[in-house]
């Protein structure tokens, strides 16, 4: 923290040293919220990592302030004013749970630029939203997790049953079984997001249960660390956690924020900010891939690898007909590809996959 | 050396209202010692924390905005605990209280009656009152511990909360996210001030403050509370019925829970999202602890904890400080009002105790 406040220091004298020059063209603000702590190692530190590359890429052009642990109700609408009040430019707001609050307040601050992580809701000019595919990540995980399995049990600790969690799940789950026809997949909801203690306990439970790869939609590297311990395999959530668990740690689907930041914070400064619904893949770098293990044998490593770049191509799409939900309907019929509105709202599990959506 | 705890004949009435005051002095002190160690400017850091916030009509009204659940909360909590009746478990009655009032704006939404607003108050009274009944129910039949039953019974709250957003009451159009719809304006708490967040809430916590103070101060029943607190037995030589002040202060303090629920939701959050609450019915304990059991004390601790998560705010967006800085403001503040109170009472010897000269005196 010294070091931060004493660099955020040692800029504002740069500024002021320099005078004229910078005061003409007057320094960006930048605001991001987060609704866990910065060293959750997973969804909130990855966020924080696009506000160090973003203050590296644009220096002193740019100040940046950020709000941690913010609780998704009157907190989160009292923050964003606050920052909105305060000169920011352009607020960045990181959890679903934000959507409301940060639409009010851009309706009261109109000169103020939000962007959204995660939500749907654009209702003033002044507001755009951004996500990433992480399905597509998913589903270059899915065929490494599929061939890595010797119990043919794939282990998924999810958090709350919104589209997103179960267009992962069913990417998971396609990608593995097109390697594997004998997969299964086994689903503990824990319904929350970060609680190391629930996500170590539904891990133990699914290794219990027969499964030997885990893979995770909650933040913590919890389900990581007990696939180690037991001696499985595990998938990273986020960011690349392999510290956490370096034999068990088979790869890791890593959010990289930092050049969509960038992007939009340099087309602020340039007036040519515009509001949009952003969703963004490998194809754009806002997925990737942490490092294979060593472990993986390399035609796995290929299978991978050229999974992702079939995805970057093209001629990937991990919603590819025909797919059939649990009940035998056609949802995509062949040679036809999930458009974006039907993978938004995804809310059925496909054929093949055991169990219900806790409704 | 031996240094031990010797208890005064009597504890000095002036320093019982002086002690937090001390401590929040002492608070202050410290937190600039660790703002130098950390290499930031002691003063612009206290400034920050603890007049920034509120050197606008925005901050004011958001101060007020942030106390009234602790204001609300802590009138109530503090009846009870002069009593020995300590109701833990208010968060648990907040939620439930919410939850009453929340699902009165779902289930007429739409409607623009002006009678849904005070109908959501009252079911949010209602709410949190059966939430506290139970203990008081079990305490007074079965002599069960109040502490854990309302304790326990706030987990089970909060997964009727989660419950109902994850389900029945989903936001239909919502993509399966859990929360509930918007609520229509017509649920919505009147604003007191434009462009603010200053709602009718505020003038409630009010008036709870001086209900409270009548209460305590010119009422039987308040009468009767002191007494069954400081001396059951003579409670129970002059006929109070102790059951009956379970009761009482159960309800009313499960009653002021409710109320700051309902409040938070149709004043600042607008709809039912699953987490109502950061924490003010356990922050409530600390407030009328250190608003010293007194409605108009608690009116004071209150605003003071609220300003407390404001500067936390302000620390982190003007001075890039970490989140950690409120929990260490807030901790500080409890733990030197504590050893306030324990000096009080006691005073430090050294030395072998000397009973012979205790006794002269």
């Amino acid at each position: 923290m010294h070091f931060k406040s004493g660099f955020g220091g040692a800029v504002a004298l740069a500024v002021a040293a320099f005078g004229l020059s910078t005061a003409a063209e007057a320094q960006m603000k930048v605001g991001f919220v987060y609704v866990g702590p910065i060293g959750d190692h997973g969804w909130n530190y990855q966020h924080h990592q696009g506000l160090l590359e973003l203050k590296k890429a644009l220096g002193s052009k740019v100040t940046t302030t950020h709000v941690e642990k913010v609780p998704e109700n009157a907190d989160a609408t009292r923050v964003i004013t606050k920052l909105a009040s305060t000169g920011h430019n352009l607020i960045f707001t990181t959890s679903f749970g934000y959507m409301n609050p940060t639409n009010k307040v851009a309706k009261r601050f109109p000169k103020v630029t939000f962007e959204h992580a995660t939500g749907y809701k654009r209702l003033s000019p002044n507001v755009s939203t951004y996500s990433a595919r992480f399905y597509e990540g998913r589903y270059v995980a899915g065929k490494i997790v599929g061939k890595m399995t010797k119990t043919n049990t794939i282990g998924y600790v999810a958090s709350f049953p919104i589209p997103e969690v179960i267009r992962g799940i069913n990417a998971t789950y396609l990608s593995a079984k097109s390697v594997n026809p004998k997969i299964k997949i086994k689903v503990v909801w824990v319904s929350t997001w970060y609680d190391p203690g629930k996500e170590a306990d539904a891990a133990k439970a699914l290794i219990d249960q027969g499964a030997d790869v885990i893979m995770q939609h909650t933040d913590s590297p919890a389900p990581l660390q007990v696939a180690e311990k037991r001696g499985v395999y595990a998938v990273g959530q986020a960011s690349d956690m392999r510290n956490f668990g370096k034999k068990a740690h088979l790869t890791a689907i890593v959010n990289n924020w930092a050049p969509y930041y960038v992007a939009r914070t340099k087309a602020v400064m340039d007036g040519n900010w515009q509001q949009q619904n952003t969703w963004h893949g490998f194809k754009e770098g806002m997925v990737k891939m942490a490092p294979y293990n060593s472990a993986i044998p390399a035609d796995v490593v290929k299978l991978a690898e050229d999974t992702r770049k079939g995805i970057i191509a093209g001629t990937i799409h991990p919603f590819e007909g025909e797919i059939r939900d649990q009940a035998g309907k056609v949802r995509i019929p062949a040679g036809k590809r999930a458009d974006d509105g039907l993978m938004a709202g995804m809310n059925f599990y496909v054929q093949g996959i055991d169990g219900t959506i806790p409704k | 050396m031996l240094i031990r705890l010797e208890q005064r004949p009597e504890a000095s009435n002036i320093m019982v209202y002086v002690s937090p005051l001390i401590a929040v002095v002492l608070t202050i002190l410290t937190a600039m010692i660790m703002f130098g160690a950390l290499g930031v400017d002691p003063a612009k850091a206290i400034e920050t924390f603890f007049i920034e916030p509120v050197s606008t009509l925005d901050g004011v009204a958001e101060l007020l905005v942030k106390a009234t659940p602790l204001v609300l909360i802590g009138v109530g909590l503090s009846l009870g605990f002069q009593a020995n009746v300590w109701n833990i478990g208010a968060e648990g009655q907040l939620v439930i209280g919410a939850l009453a009032g929340g699902g009165l704006a779902l289930a007429f939404y739409g409607q623009s009656s002006t009678l849904l607003v005070p109908a959501m108050l009252v079911c949010g009274v209602i709410g949190g009152m059966a939430w506290a009944a139970i203990p008081a129910w079990m305490k007074t039949r079965f002599n069960t511990n109040e502490i854990l039953t309302s304790l326990m019974l706030t987990y089970v709250g909060l997964l009727v909360l989660s419950y109902l957003v994850h389900g029945p009451w989903k936001d239909p159009e919502g993509q399966n996210f859990p929360e509930s719809r918007l609520f229509h304006d017509s649920a919505l708490l009147p604003i007191l001030i434009d462009e603010t967040r200053l709602n009718v809430g505020w003038l409630l916590a009010l008036f709870v403050v001086v209900l409270g103070w009548i209460l305590m101060s010119r009422h039987i029943i308040g009468f009767q509370i002191k007494v069954i607190g400081m001396a059951p037995m003579a409670g129970a030589f002059a006929g109070f019925k102790e059951n009956r002040l379970i009761w009482i202060t159960l309800l009313i303090s499960g009653g002021c829970a409710g109320l700051a629920g309902v409040i938070e939701l149709s004043g600042a959050i607008g709809q039912i999202v699953p987490s109502i609450s950061p924490g003010y019915g356990f922050t409530a304990i600390i407030v009328a602890f250190l608003g010293r059991l007194h409605p108009v004390g608690v009116l004071f601790a209150g605003l003071l904890m609220a300003l407390t998560y404001l500067g936390g705010d302000s620390a982190q967006i003007t001075m890039n400080l970490p989140n950690a800085v409120t929990g260490v403001f807030q901790g500080m503040l409890l733990f030197f009002l504590l050893a306030s109170d324990v000096l009080i009472r006691y005073r430090v010897r050294f030395g072998p105790p000397r009973v012979k000269a205790e006794a002269a005196e």
